[in-house]
């Protein structure tokens, strides 16, 4: 047997395991949201709406299907409480709220999912670049979203302190919608203006949790002040939460951080996520793979899958674009499909995340001239 | 096909992200574009001064001697651009299939460019009303009648985020060069083909290539730009001029809503005008922002429009290699029914009359790309709707207004072309702040005199005139 079928022989093995783990996964979050004694209001609520039962008749993953696709209007209202599983009741419990520049926000409630999705992601960061017991600064939305609390919690289950600076993405969609591009401007500046000043404050802060834009923003203002990003002494940073292109990775690493993580010593990692689901991770970006980047959901809690944009119970040919599909299984929240306002290619498996991926993800082509994204 | 890299200060780069651009009416891939992320364009900028002192080792009067050479290479050369080369007949293939405008057309707006680049002396001899050059290399000096003057420039560079559908606003960014600014450019998405050539013949005739940035791209790349230039151009509709209004930064150039007015002393006379004015209407695809799109007069308008009508309501859509085509395509999907639809609508409206209808349909779709055929519509009064409407094809109304109503009922006008010998009509023709082009007499609003200023002098967007005081021994000695 050749290394090569030796490899691939692991890796089917390995694939099977992450499967037989999320089909046991799945039927055991269906039974804890339908069962009386556990399952949230809405879904013993939904449950009587259904032309089966999933109790009964959801036996893997693929019996999802049944569902009818999440509709992610349900979560615009109260009351918040019918999310709350019975099973869970009494505990202490958050709400995070997307998006919101228009009208009543949507809104998920969350016990302790967004510390487990981060302690998960936690396991991904290389502690070269990431090393425990430093602070971090978390630079971006914090307010009623989940984002701030969530890099604190990593932060701190990593042994660090983290500072905070807010930045209001409703206040800047606002700002974009008005015109008003000054105002955008300076509050942009008013971000990155506390960012450096905590930055030179003395705190030792070595990892940065901040969105491609505003990473930008902050690597411009200090080359302009004649440093550059590594006189920040940041070594380590976990970006996210507005589109990530290869190229642009490609100019931040080449060119911001003077080269791949061997040469400059600063390591960046895309992900992506959102208030319903955990956390993607990426695959290692490299210069060999034109800064391709594809993400992983943390299987079995959360999944992605890319389908087809007319039929979204089928996925398509490996490497073929279509809609971001997905499904979180954690037993605070069950979204049995929902179609993601992106779209992306699917990506197979590899060693270290042994389930598909999506990479090249965009806004979805249906409505992404309707949508103000990427907007801080 | 050719592979267009973005080019930073003279270097190509070649982005990660790759469009493909194809012929609107067949889809064959014409070029590959690589696209700039905004990113870079900030990042370049901080070096934007090396562009300038490049071009300052150069004498202004060197440069323009380079530029006649650039406007021959430009013109007839065969050019490297991105990975390949390209003749003056290619040029015009690839403009055309790609912005839909007939190759004769392209190669039209060919030679206006070349003759722009060759007559460069004498168009900076007027626009700084004979200011010598080195006052702007040097920032002061001493004009001829002794008085000590100073023109500071206000940007190392002059930027352009340029349209994909009108090839003849490139005139505007050539003055940058011999001016001693670099030139930061984001072609249009379907129209990387002049600024290309144009740096490739600059190169060819002499000029330093780190004086050029060329940054394809879509919208990011052009906010980017227009961030961090201290001084650029920009092309785009009412909405775009009206973002911009009042940013000393930015010279936006959005539609044209050019006229032509009919005085009372001529009106009786106007069938002698009708080639005028379908010339006015019709020359380029009416396309440009200096086609007239509104004829005004007091009475016989609906004959007017019924003359004009015979003369371009029967052009007819051919292909774009036809040397008789007449009408550029539509090549982004949607766009020509969606116009159609607005005129649609405002047709509707009582004192309107549609007066090519008789010429058959106007809205002609075809499988990947749709035509609008020629359309004069009459008005009969400036209150309707459409005598305000501007559009990518020759359209033009004639409406119906009263002579002293005129000026203050046409808003705003890049060209006004006022046809009379009424003195008083004149003078208050010249005061009216809202006609930026005035020609008096019969002029057609499209007959462009290269001597005069477009939308604001370049120089005066460029360099600032200010005071400037220097001892007696810094004088020459008289």
């Amino acid at each position: 047997m050749t290394t090569d079928s030796t490899a691939d022989a692991r890796l089917e093995e390995q694939q099977k395991q992450a499967r037989d783990r999320l089909n046991a996964h799945a039927v055991e979050t269906v039974q804890w949201h339908f069962h009386p004694s556990t399952g949230s209001p809405f879904w013993l609520e939904k449950k009587s709406e259904l032309d089966f039962d999933p109790l009964t008749d959801v036996k893997e993953f693929d019996d999802l299907k049944k569902f009818p696709l999440f509709e992610d209007e349900w979560l615009r209202g109260g009351p918040i409480r019918r999310w709350v599983p019975k099973g869970l009741d009494g505990k202490p419990t958050y709400v995070f709220e997307t998006g919101g520049t228009t009208g009543i926000p949507k809104s998920r409630m969350v016990i302790d999912d967004f510390r487990i999705d981060y302690e998960m992601f936690s396991e991904t960061l290389p502690d070269e670049y990431f090393p425990k017991g430093s602070n971090w600064l978390m630079l971006g939305p914090s307010g009623p979203r989940r984002l701030r609390l969530a890099v604190e919690h990593l932060c701190q289950f990593r042994g660090g302190i983290c500072f905070c600076i807010d930045l209001d993405p409703r206040w800047v969609v606002k700002l974009i919608k008005k015109g008003w591009m000054e105002h955008l401007e300076e509050y942009k500046k008013h971000c990155i203006d506390q960012a450096l000043t905590v930055l030179s404050a003395g705190h030792d802060i070595k990892c940065l949790f901040t969105t491609p834009k505003l990473l930008e923003s902050l690597c411009t203002v200090l080359e302009e002040q004649g440093q550059s990003f590594t006189d920040t002494g940041i070594t380590g940073i976990f970006s996210g939460g507005t589109e990530f292109t290869p190229q642009w990775t490609r100019f931040c690493i080449e060119e911001f951080f003077g080269g791949p993580p061997a040469e400059s010593g600063i390591y960046m990692t895309p992900t992506y996520g959102n208030t319903l689901m955990g956390l993607a991770c990426s695959k290692p970006v490299t210069a060999e793979e034109d800064y391709k980047i594809s993400y992983y959901a943390p299987q079995p809690r959360a999944v992605t899958e890319v389908v087809d944009f007319d039929d979204p119970t089928q996925v398509v040919a490996m490497g073929e674009t279509g809609r971001v599909k997905l499904t979180t299984l954690t037993n605070e929240f069950f979204v049995p499909g929902f179609l993601e306002r992106d779209e992306g290619e699917r990506e197979p498996p590899f060693a270290l995340y042994p389930w598909e991926g999506v990479s090249g993800v965009r806004p979805f082509h249906g409505f992404a001239s309707q949508t103000t994204v990427g907007v801080y | 096909m050719l592979e267009i890299p973005v080019v930073r200060w003279g270097k190509p780069y070649q982005s990660l992200e790759v469009t493909d651009v194809g012929h609107f009416a067949t889809g064959e891939p014409i070029a590959k574009v690589h696209q700039a992320n905004g990113g870079i364009i900030k990042r370049d900028m901080r070096q934007a001064q090396k562009a300038r002192d490049a071009l300052l080792e150069f004498s202004c009067e060197e440069l323009i001697e380079r530029l006649g050479n650039a406007g021959d290479h430009y013109e007839s050369g065969t050019l490297p651009i991105g990975d390949g080369t390209q003749t003056p007949e290619e040029f015009a293939y690839q403009q055309s299939s790609t912005t839909g405008l007939p190759e004769h057309m392209c190669r039209a707006n060919m030679a206006k460019n070349s003759f722009v680049l060759k007559n460069m002396r004498k168009i900076l001899d007027c626009l700084t009303r004979g200011l010598p050059l080195d006052v702007l290399s040097r920032g002061w000096g001493i004009e001829d009648r002794g008085v000590v003057v100073s023109y500071q420039c206000q940007s190392p560079v002059l930027g352009a985020v340029l349209p994909s559908n009108s090839p003849g606003v490139h005139t505007l960014w050539l003055p940058a060069i011999p001016l001693q600014l670099g030139l930061v450019l984001k072609p249009g998405p379907q129209e990387p083909w002049t600024p290309f050539r144009m740096m490739a013949a600059f190169v060819e005739a002499g000029i330093p290539p780190e004086a050029f940035c060329m940054y394809p791209g879509e919208a990011e790349p052009g906010a980017a730009l227009l961030e961090c230039c201290e001084r650029a151009m920009i092309f785009g509709g009412t909405p775009t001029v009206e973002r911009y209004h009042g940013n000393p930064k930015v010279q936006a150039h959005g539609p044209g809503f050019s006229k032509i007015l009919l005085a009372d002393d001529v009106v009786d006379d106007w069938e002698q005008y009708v080639d005028l004015m379908a010339e006015s209407i019709y020359i380029n695809s009416g396309r440009g922002c200096i086609n007239c799109s509104g004829v005004w007069a007091s009475r016989h308008t609906k004959e007017i429009a019924a003359a004009i009508s015979e003369r371009v309501g029967p052009v007819e859509a051919r292909p774009p290699e036809d040397p008789e085509a007449g009408l550029a395509a539509f090549t982004v999907p949607g766009m020509a029914p969606a116009v159609w639809g607005m005129i649609e609508t405002d047709l509707k409206e009582d004192g309107v009359t549609h007066m090519t209808e008789q010429f058959g349909e106007r809205l002609v779709e075809q499988e990947r790309c749709a035509y609008l055929r020629p359309m004069i519509v009459h008005c009969e009064s400036p209150d309707n709707e459409i005598a305000k409407k501007e559009y990518m094809f020759p359209f033009s109304t004639v409406v119906e207004c009263p002579e002293e109503q005129m000026l203050a009922r046409i808003g705003p006008t890049l060209v006004g072309s006022v046809i009379t010998k009424n003195e008083s009509l004149i003078q208050a023709a010249t005061n009216a702040t809202h006609i930026d082009r005035l020609n008096i007499g019969a002029i057609p609003t499209t007959k462009l005199n290269w001597l005069q200023p477009h939308e604001g002098s370049i120089i005066d967007f460029l360099f600032r005139s200010r005071a400037y005081q220097v001892p007696d021994e810094m004088l020459p000695s008289n």
